[in-house]
């Protein structure tokens, strides 16, 4: 992946798929993994302004942080983070048969990442359902009496404990935002894939697919253990 | 340069295709800098009007033009286009889609369809702010200070703050695409050390872009949520805190003003050689200093809030971090001056700008200085010294930068001359103007009068009448280029591939260039302004025409 | 000097003239630098010049000049955040018994209150020579006290207090500005500084309506609301005693030791379950909506009075590092 710069005249054969205003294929794949890259940097700060505001609420409202985050479905949640890898590994497992050309494995491979993608979206669906009923949902509804009473030991305020939720919904919810545009672009990656597009010389699009389904599993893993994992010791 | 015979109906990427589907599918980075040259130039002129309107009613200490919620939407609504539909895009979008491909050899920019997404989401950010301007505007100050904007403004503020979400995602994908056309795209010989300055300084306000954007957009996010859902992360009231608010915001923000100044710079580093006939005194330097700015940009943000109730310590590492940033920035200031040393002067269009520029950018950067000192700053923090200092880059600085530029690159873009005695008058008109309407506002400051203010008293008034007249002054000094740049392109002289003598591949193809930009790829192997071998235009002042 | 041209406002605080010195320096510094850029401009503009049979000369640069313009502004620019530093270190830092005023700011109004219980709308009197701490908090959005003539200005925040200090030294009537942009009256949320001679003051004083001393109502509150109930000024009851307690640290539950200032009693009042006090449960009623501003300033000033004679100020520590 050179820096150099490239011989525009040095065509030579090509593919359909090189856009003329590069000279080589290689040339296309490098612009097209740095303008990944870095746009997967963006989403790093972009998620970042909300892990900086959890960071100082959590500092300053412990209590409330702890006692949100054990209302959260531990078992529901772990499910998700091992649907979420699973999916990565599919994902993984799909570029690698797009080098080698294996089109029928392909597109399984993508059905199946769609599958978890949607499980994952699905089980979500039903871990907020379940905080709607507890009355979790900050806005006008928002209760934590439950919370305060659950954990008499501990000082609960429920504002808060709202700022707890807000930013879980936040969080999760952004997340979940990027989740459906991630099955969005595999459903396109999937029916290009069925109709033979990508080739081991051309790939560049499941590839960069790829790079972005990893991103999003990999704020999951951060998201996971910050919002489901704080102080799950038993009290005492 | 050799002269090539040529007719006018020369195949370029402005006759290469006609009707309005060739130009709103393009992908061409040309007629992609072209449409947003129209974008950006109408957004201008509703930001300026709202100023006009500010100006008017500021001329009496009552206020009797409009009412004060009127008032309070107008200085907003200022801001806001100002900073986010016009200074943030204006060169990168206009003359850096335009330039960046020819200057390194390219034949586009990376990604040319990011790029026209990149103008639709511009276009898209646009209607929903002219939307929002005309059914009722947004009051809370372009800086969306919390818990006014989420809990009390009465106003379109959501509407506001998405509009900017999607505007910000339009600089983020700019930024994009020109990083990796920098990285990749290089023709053969075209080192980083051989890269024009302009190059390097859209580098590094690419790297801004990139970085920065993403937290306001975050930013705007969580007060949409707060405003639709009540959340409270920013409302004391329900445990929030509102500094969060103030951090988070600046922490974009003020990196968001060196996007607006740095292309500027990149723009007077290749006028200064130019117009001097020599290469830039200290390359490396002002290379150099474009990537320390931006480096430096984003640990500074919380000298905008020295008296917003943040501790004394830290006010003290963001005091001597805000001199440091101004290091690089002054290197700039004499590096070009020095350019001029024993160069061979002449006083064109461009090169007016230019000296605007480094005269009113020193000025206003040596006016940062007194608000990054503590003891001062508290003193002129929220007045109208601010408003003066930031107005003196933004304006001398920025805007200068970019007409500078406009008029240099004009025959390149049109293939045609605009009337150069025009161009001086103009330039004479806005340095005239620009001062009278700014600079009494540093005294106002000093003397207390606060900014936002829609009444103020009496003993200030004078100093205001001076700023408003002013300003109507300015206003016609940034009418005439319009409307003789547009006569140009019917009635303007045809311009030669390269009228004045310049250094850079740009001007090694034909003015207009061919769509995919040069006959043949360049390949380099020389150095940067290399003027020693450009031979002078013939000793006028008035560039060469065909 | 030069009181008569309007380039700056009267300088009516002990500090103003600090102030007024380094603006003075850096007028001169920027303009000596303005100068001398627009004409190294000029001059080699018309020195220069184009003009047949010369030629420009090459120069690369010079690596001992750009040393020099770096080091050299540098060095200027370190002396520059020194001196501002000491002057803001002195505008932040409230000489010990300052006389306090509480400062409640609101859409768009500012209420002021004597310890002694004067009110005031938009108005300030002080005896000049004196020194007076402003310990301020907002109803609503974020506002500003700005004073020109006295060259301080404080941001004031809902939820919290926000302090800022002055010593007038000149009998006048001074403009009092909101500088933080709190939505539609913000320009009209004006007010004005008088600073008396302190025989003038003391008559000013005890004219005007007195309702009672801030903290002899904050004692009325705290029988009316039921909080001598527990917070007993012996050791029996079910919350902490109070006497004393001002300004000194307190152990929590937690392991955490704070400062008992301004913003801890408030904190208490409203979030009691945000800081328990070692040995004792978190049963305290949350008071948030039940009381109104100027009660929690009356609050505050009545527990202030258990720690020191009537009348004498502490100084206000930040609980809150931002």
């Amino acid at each position: 992946m050179s820096d150099s710069p490239v011989a525009l005249e040095n065509h030579g054969q090509h593919g359909p798929e090189l856009r003329h205003h590069f000279a080589t294929a290689q040339q296309q794949r490098d612009a097209a993994s740095l303008g990944m890259w870095l746009f997967l940097g963006t989403e790093i700060m972009f998620f970042g302004g909300m892990f900086l505001a959890y960071l100082i609420y959590r500092l300053w409202y412990f209590n409330e942080f702890a006692a949100g985050s054990r209302s959260l479905d531990i078992k529901l949640g772990t499910v998700n983070t091992i649907v979420l890898i699973c999916s990565s590994l599919t994902v993984a497992l799909g570029v690698r048969a797009a080098q080698m050309g294996k089109r029928k494995l392909l597109v399984v491979l993508l059905i199946l990442t769609l599958i978890f993608g949607l499980a994952f979206l699905g089980i979500k669906g039903v871990e907020w359902y379940a905080k709607y009923k507890e009355h979790h949902i900050p806005g006008a509804s928002f209760d934590a009496s439950d919370l305060i009473r659950d954990y008499p030991q501990i000082h609960i305020d429920p504002s808060h404990e709202q700022i707890y939720f807000s930013l879980y919904f936040a969080m999760t919810g952004l997340h979940a935002l990027h989740m459906i545009i991630g099955i969005g672009i595999f459903s396109y990656l999937l029916y290009h894939a069925a109709k033979g597009r990508y080739t081991p010389e051309y790939y560049t699009p499941i590839d960069l697919g790829g790079l972005y389904w990893h991103f999003v599993d990999v704020v999951w893993i951060y998201l996971f253990p910050l919002l489901y994992l704080i102080d799950r010791k038993p009290l005492g | 340069m050799a002269t090539a015979v040529i007719t006018p109906e020369r195949e370029n990427y402005l006759n290469q295709e006609y009707g309005i589907r060739s130009w709103l599918l393009t992908v061409d980075h040309k007629r992609i800098a072209l449409l947003y040259l129209i974008s950006i130039t109408f957004f201008f002129f509703i930001g300026g009007f709202f100023a006009l309107l500010i100006r008017l009613e500021l001329l009496t200490p009552a206020g009797d033009l409009v009412q004060a919620d009127t008032y309070n939407k107008l200085f907003t609504m200022h801001g806001m286009v100002m900073v986010f539909f016009f200074l943030i895009p204006s060169i990168p979008a206009v003359l850096g889609n335009f330039l960046v491909p020819l200057m390194i050899g390219a034949k586009d920019l990376a990604f040319p369809r990011i790029n026209l997404l990149s103008w639709y989401l511009y276009i898209i950010a646009g209607v929903m702010m002219l939307h929002c301007i005309v059914t009722g505007g947004v009051d809370t100050g372009w800086t969306f200070y919390t818990p006014f904007s989420t809990a009390f403004s009465n106003t379109k503020v959501v509407e506001a703050g998405l509009s900017i979400f999607v505007a910000g995602f339009s600089s983020i994908l700019t930024g994009l695409n020109f990083v990796v056309t920098i990285h990749r795209m290089r023709a053969p010989g075209m080192t980083w050390s051989r890269l024009p300055l302009f190059i390097w300084a859209h580098y590094a306000t690419s790297i801004i872009q990139l970085l920065g954007t993403p937290v306001l957009a975050i930013t705007l996010v969580l007060v949409v949520f707060e405003r639709v859902f009540h959340l409270g992360i920013f409302d004391p009231t329900r445990g929030g805190d509102p500094l969060l608010f103030q951090h988070l915001f600046w922490f974009y923000s003020h990196p968001a003003v060196y996007i607006m100044i740095l292309p500027a710079m990149g723009v007077v580093a290749e006028i200064v050689p130019c117009f001097s006939r020599k290469r830039i005194f200290g390359y490396k330097a002002i290379a150099l200093s474009s990537i320390a700015i931006a480096v430096f940009g984003f640990l500074v943000w919380a000298h905008h809030m020295f008296v917003a109730g943040m501790s004394l310590y830290s006010a003290l590492i963001f005091s001597a971090l805000s001199y440091l940033v101004a290091v690089p920035s002054a290197i700039k200031v004499f590096n070009w001056t020095a350019t001029m040393y024993k160069g061979s002067i002449s006083f064109s269009t461009p090169m007016l700008y230019a000296f605007g520029f480094i005269g009113l950018f020193t000025m206003g950067g040596l006016t940062g200085l007194f608000l990054a000192a503590l003891g001062i700053d508290v003193h002129v923090t929220d007045t109208y010294f601010v408003i003066a200092h930031f107005h003196y880059i933004m304006v001398g600085g920025a805007v200068m930068g970019y007409l500078g530029g406009m008029h240099f690159w004009w025959p390149k873009i049109s293939g045609r001359l605009y009337p150069e005695w025009l161009g001086k008058f103009a330039a004479l008109i806005v340095f005239l103007g620009f001062n009278l309407t700014f600079f009494p506002q540093f005294i106002l400051g000093y003397m207390g009068m606060p900014r936002r203010y829609w009444q103020y008293p009496p003993e200030f008034q004078v100093l205001n009448v001076l700023s408003t007249a002013g300003s109507t002054i300015l206003a016609v000094g940034y009418v005439l280029p319009m409307v003789y740049f547009l006569w140009s392109m019917r009635y303007g002289k045809l311009a030669d591939d390269n009228p004045w003598g310049a250094a850079g591949l740009e001007w090694q193809t034909t003015s207009p260039p061919p769509t995919f930009n040069f006959d043949k790829e360049p390949e380099v192997t020389w150095e940067a302004y290399n003027y020693d071998q450009i031979p002078d235009p013939a000793a006028e002042e008035v560039p060469v025409e065909r | 000097m030069f009181d008569n041209l309007p380039l700056w406002p009267a300088r009516a605080s002990a500090g103003a003239g600090n102030v007024d010195a380094l603006y003075i320096f850096l007028v001169l510094l920027a303009t000596f630098m303005s100068v001398a850029i627009f004409s190294m401009i000029l001059v080699f503009a018309l020195r220069y010049r184009r003009q047949p049979g010369r030629t420009a000369e090459q120069i690369e640069g010079s690596n001992a000049l750009e040393i020099t313009w770096s080091v050299v502004p540098l060095g200027i620019f370190m002396v520059i955040f020194a001196w501002g530093a000491v002057i803001y270190f002195q505008e932040r830092t409230p000489p010990r018994d300052a006389t306090e005023i509480y400062v409640v700011a609101k859409q768009w109004m500012w209420k002021l209150e004597h310890v002694e219980g004067q009110r005031e709308i938009n108005e300030l009197h002080v005896p000049v020579g004196r020194d007076i701490e402003m310990i301020m908090t907002s109803q609503d959005v974020i506002h500003s006290f700005y004073v020109p003539a006295f060259r301080i200005k404080q941001d004031v925040l809902p939820g919290r207090y926000t302090t800022a200090w002055f010593r007038a030294i000149k009998p006048g009537v001074y403009h009092l500005f909101c500088a933080e942009y709190c939505g539609s009256q913000h320009s009209g949320m004006i007010g004005q500084v008088v600073v008396m001679e302190p025989a003038q003051y003391e008559a000013w004083l005890s004219g005007g309506n007195t309702s009672g001393s801030l903290a002899s109502n904050g004692e009325s509150i705290f029988q009316q609301l039921g909080c001598v109930t527990c917070h007993r000024s012996d050791t029996q009851g079910r919350g902490p005693s109070l006497a004393g307690i001002f300004g000194k640290p307190v152990q929590l539950e937690d392991g955490r030791t704070v400062i008992a200032d301004e913003n801890y009693i408030r904190e208490s009042i409203l979030s009691p379950s945000a800081k328990i006090v070692k040995g004792f449960k978190p049963i305290m009623p949350v008071f948030q909506g039940l009381v109104s501003e100027e009660q929690l300033t009356e609050l505050v000033a009545y527990v202030k009075s258990l720690s020191a004679p009537p009348g004498a100020g502490t100084k206000v520590q930040e609980s809150k590092v931002q």
